[in-house]
């Protein structure tokens, strides 16, 4: 049956709007919640959505047209359906009563007052008319779920939104998505352990009360790689990871700056005298940062020997506290999952924490020929309360400069 | 013209059959009803109505003490108990008459006799008259259960019709039943000074009420020398020239009461046998036919309605499952059966005893999260003036929505305080709505307000 699409209150101070534009045309079949047109308020410019599944026989205000609230401003129905009625009792409301605007609210109400009260099962305008007839308990469960109860067909008496209606009711959204997508099976809640305990806690405090911000660049790892292969050629019997080199070359420039080897004492900035790195080692079940104490003192074979034995014991769970607390800076490398660059979460007490990618062959300038050289990306995690932009730049470039050119750095 | 001589033929003029045969006509039915006694069924002549008749005489008696309190001399010698049994008659006829006349004014012929069904739009009235119909409605009612050992025999072993129709009472009796109609005879008897053992095999009278509120009345009974006995099964061990020994049997020892009379009151039995259900094929489950949306039996067009189909045998439900039938057969209406919690029940002691909807008990049962409040009516200032304190109103609410999901009244004019809440409940009204709302000074009413207030938390009498 055809029903007289009105003018809804869209803003609650809305008295009349303007149909700035439809977007379904005469004829056009439209889904509920679908924008039927675009709506001029005092305010703004509303989407009024449509209250049911239809198609739209009349536009009753063009486009441009203004209408108050409660005023028809189209009819919909089902295609074929009969809407010359409609029409005609439109007009004659029109010719009768100069204030024709709330003709289909008013209309409504004389209905009801001399109707027989028989229980009647639907009243469309509940959906689509100005007044929402509906159950406080209908209006509390609604609001309590965040459903606009004019989108929902009261089957109360006198077409009353009752608490049934409003359970019944699913936006029309969802049905559509997951209507196509079988969807089974539970989720599965999985209880803390005391080191995803830990991991959680230490890791929200830091990004929380440490101001992070982030530095990266690209090192030219060509000879650092160079190096590494002539010595581990020379040794064959006590080869060295690049991990190991890293770090040497990071404390040899922590020592050059040593703001960047500091922490936040809340009152004070305190400066370590040494350099502890942490190294961040994926666990099963977490992961954990051992540290090489003093590594600006010790040669890259005693690093590398001191790394392999602590990854064994990290990945056994068999570190004792000593081993992975009070690292004054931490390097964590994703590069053997290829990942290119990333950014991580400092590790108290250090103030940073570099993240390293892989080394990917790229194509890069130098004087201006293009070449192919082993590019690292790296990001370095400043505490913004300890660590200024140009003081962590500064930094970055010195580190760039000793994995450019390890000799660099003994000078 | 119809090619039959109804739309509807009703058969059974009790309050669900004749209230089904003037709706029907309302909505321009032609319809016929078919009794084989007098009008108004059960309820009217020979249960609610003149009960009410015999309790509210019953209450009269008892304010012989009040007046006594203010010093007047009384003297209860000459009290005849017919005349009190005469008035319940008249009552009861005068109410029979009234739905004559209802059914004449609406155009609805009433046909004496015993109906069967003989065939899908056939019905046979005393053997040989034949009567046809679009529709029919089966509205035929129950009568009070036999149990084996207490088979009635109305002068001894009284069913509840017996007990309405004795003309003198009894020196005591034992009835068998705590259910509501069991606790109003208890009422009634002892108010007139019969000894009255009232017996029950679950473990508290009125074992389906609120339990705080079948609390208050066994209260009220232990004061007034009602003996009640729970958990316990009863049995006639002798019968005697002056009246019965009889048993009662309970964990230990068993004990042994001698009385006049006998009342059994433990339930009631559908009336659907010789109806001629079998031959057309409608379904029965221990009695009691079975229906579908619209109280459609399992033979399109033949619907049933009331205490002979299996939903609670109250007269307002058998009303309002006619009404239902017949919109439906008028194709109007929408509603397709009661909703049962939505069932308001009332019993006729003092102090009365109403509720609807969930227990607290039930609520809990259900998994709902449960939020009650109960108003005690000595915070209400009319029911301490009137000196009827003893009572309370409790309601029983959805914890988060706090939805009314039951409510259950005890004390003074309960059975008609419980529709306010039941209207708020059917409305979808909430007790914030209740509590919003004016309630004059004083009337019992406010205690209503007042729990609806407490759901709230903010009760100001307590």
């Amino acid at each position: 049956m055809a029903e007289k699409l009105l003018m809804i209150a869209l803003s609650p101070t809305m008295e009349q709007g303007t149909i700035h534009k439809w977007h379904v045309k005469e004829g056009e079949s439209f889904s509920t919640g679908d924008i039927l047109c675009d709506v001029e308020t005092d305010k703004t410019t509303m989407e009024y959505e449509a209250p049911d599944d239809a198609v739209l026989l009349k536009i009753l205000i063009k486009e441009g047209g203004q209408a108050t609230v409660g005023q028809p401003i189209a009819v919909y129905g089902e295609m074929g359906d009969e809407i010359s009625d409609i029409l005609r009792e439109l007009k004659e409301k029109e010719d009768t009563d100069p204030n024709a605007e709330n003709a289909g609210a008013g209309e409504r109400d004389g209905k009801n007052k001399t109707a027989v009260p028989e229980p009647k099962p639907e009243s469309p305008e509940s959906s689509s008319g100005t007044r929402i007839t509906a159950s406080p308990l209908a209006r509390k469960i609604a609001g309590e779920k965040g459903i606009d109860l004019r989108r929902i067909k009261g089957s109360g008496p006198g077409g009353r939104i009752i608490k049934k209606d409003v359970e019944a009711f699913k936006p029309s959204a969802i049905p559509s998505i997951s209507s196509n997508i079988p969807i089974s099976g539970d989720d599965t809640k999985i209880p803390l352990s005391d080191k995803r305990t830990i991991i959680a806690k230490r890791l929200s405090e830091s990004k929380y009360s440490a101001p992070h911000f982030y530095l990266t660049l690209k090192a030219d790892m060509t000879r650092l790689i160079e190096s590494r292969l002539r010595f581990n050629e020379d040794h064959p019997e006590s080869k060295t990871s690049l991990n190991a080199w890293i770090m040497k070359l990071t404390a040899e420039a922590l020592k050059r700056h040593p703001e960047i080897n500091a922490t936040w004492n809340s009152d004070s900035i305190l400066k370590f005298f040494h350099v502890h790195i942490g190294l961040a080692v994926a666990q099963k079940d977490g992961l954990i940062t051992p540290l090489v104490k003093a590594v600006e003192m010790k040669k890259i074979s005693q690093i590398d020997e001191e790394l392999k034995v602590l990854i064994d014991k990290a990945k056994n769970n068999r570190l004792t506290p000593d081993e992975y607390t009070g690292a004054t800076f931490t390097i964590s490398n994703l590069g053997s999952w290829g990942i290119e660059e990333f950014t991580a979460i400092i590790n108290p007490p250090g103030s940073a924490i570099l993240a390293l990618g892989a080394i990917q062959k790229i194509p890069v300038v130098i004087h201006d020929q293009i070449v192919i050289r082993p590019m690292m990306a790296m990001t370095l995690s400043c505490d913004h309360r300890v660590i200024d932009g140009a003081a962590g730049a500064d930094f970055m470039k010195t580190l760039k400069s000793y994995l450019e050119d390890p000799a660099l750095a003994m000078i | 013209m119809s090619e039959f001589n109804y739309d509807l033929i009703v058969i059974g003029a009790g309050p669900g059959g004749y209230v089904s045969a003037i709706r029907a006509s309302q909505l321009g039915m032609n319809v016929a009803v078919i009794e084989k006694d007098n009008p108004g069924g059960v309820c009217l002549n020979w249960g609610c109505i003149p009960s009410k008749s015999l309790i509210s005489q019953a209450q009269k008696f008892t304010y012989l003490k009040d007046l006594e309190n203010m010093g007047i001399k009384t003297d209860a010698s000459g009290f005849n108990y017919e005349s009190v049994y005469k008035k319940s008659r008249l009552a009861a006829a005068k109410l029979s008459k009234g739905v004559e006349f209802l059914l004449k004014k609406n155009k609805i012929e009433l046909i004496k006799g015993a109906a069967k069904i003989s065939g899908n739009n056939t019905i046979t009235v005393d053997g040989d008259k034949q009567y046809t119909a679009n529709k029919i409605l089966i509205a035929t009612g129950s009568r009070p259960r036999i149990i084996p050992g207490f088979e009635f025999d109305e002068a001894g072993v009284l069913s509840s019709t017996g007990a309405l129709n004795l003309k003198t009472l009894p020196k005591s009796v034992a009835i068998i039943g705590a259910g509501a109609i069991g606790v109003e005879f208890a009422y009634i008897f002892n108010s007139f000074g019969v000894k009255v053992h009232l017996v029950e095999m679950l473990d508290s009278i009125l074992p389906l009420e609120d339990k705080d509120a079948s609390d208050i009345l066994a209260k009220a009974f232990k004061k007034n020398s009602v003996k009640i006995y729970t958990s316990v099964k009863a049995s006639i061990s002798e019968k005697m020239s002056s009246g019965y020994k009889v048993k009662l049997e309970a964990d230990g020892e068993p004990e042994f009461i001698d009385v006049e009379k006998i009342l059994v009151a433990v339930g009631r039995t559908p009336n659907s046998d010789n109806l001629g259900l079998e031959n057309l094929g409608i379904k029965t489950d221990r009695g009691f036919i079975e229906t579908g949306d619209f109280y459609e039996t399992s033979v399109p067009g033949i619907y049933a309605i009331g205490d002979v189909i299996n939903t609670p045998l109250l007269a307002h439900v058998a009303s309002k499952e006619g009404e239902i039938a017949v919109e439906h057969m008028a194709g109007k209406g929408h509603e397709k059966r009661v909703d049962p919690t939505l069932i308001p029940g009332a019993v006729y002691t003092e102090p009365q005893i109403a509720g609807f909807g969930y227990t607290e008990m039930k609520a809990h049962e259900a998994g709902f999260p449960v939020k009650v409040f109960s108003f005690p009516f000595r915070g209400a200032g009319k029911a301490v003036a009137v000196e009827e304190s003893d009572g309370f109103v409790k309601l029983v609410c959805h914890e988060e929505t706090h939805e009314i999901l039951g409510a259950h009244i005890v004390g003074k004019e309960a059975t008609e305080l419980i529709h306010e809440i039941l209207l708020a409940r059917k409305s979808e009204l909430l007790p914030e709505d209740i509590a919003a709302m004016i309630h004059a000074h004083p009337t019992l009413s406010e205690a209503v307000m007042e729990a609806a207030r407490g759901i709230e938390e903010w009760a100001i009498h307590v």
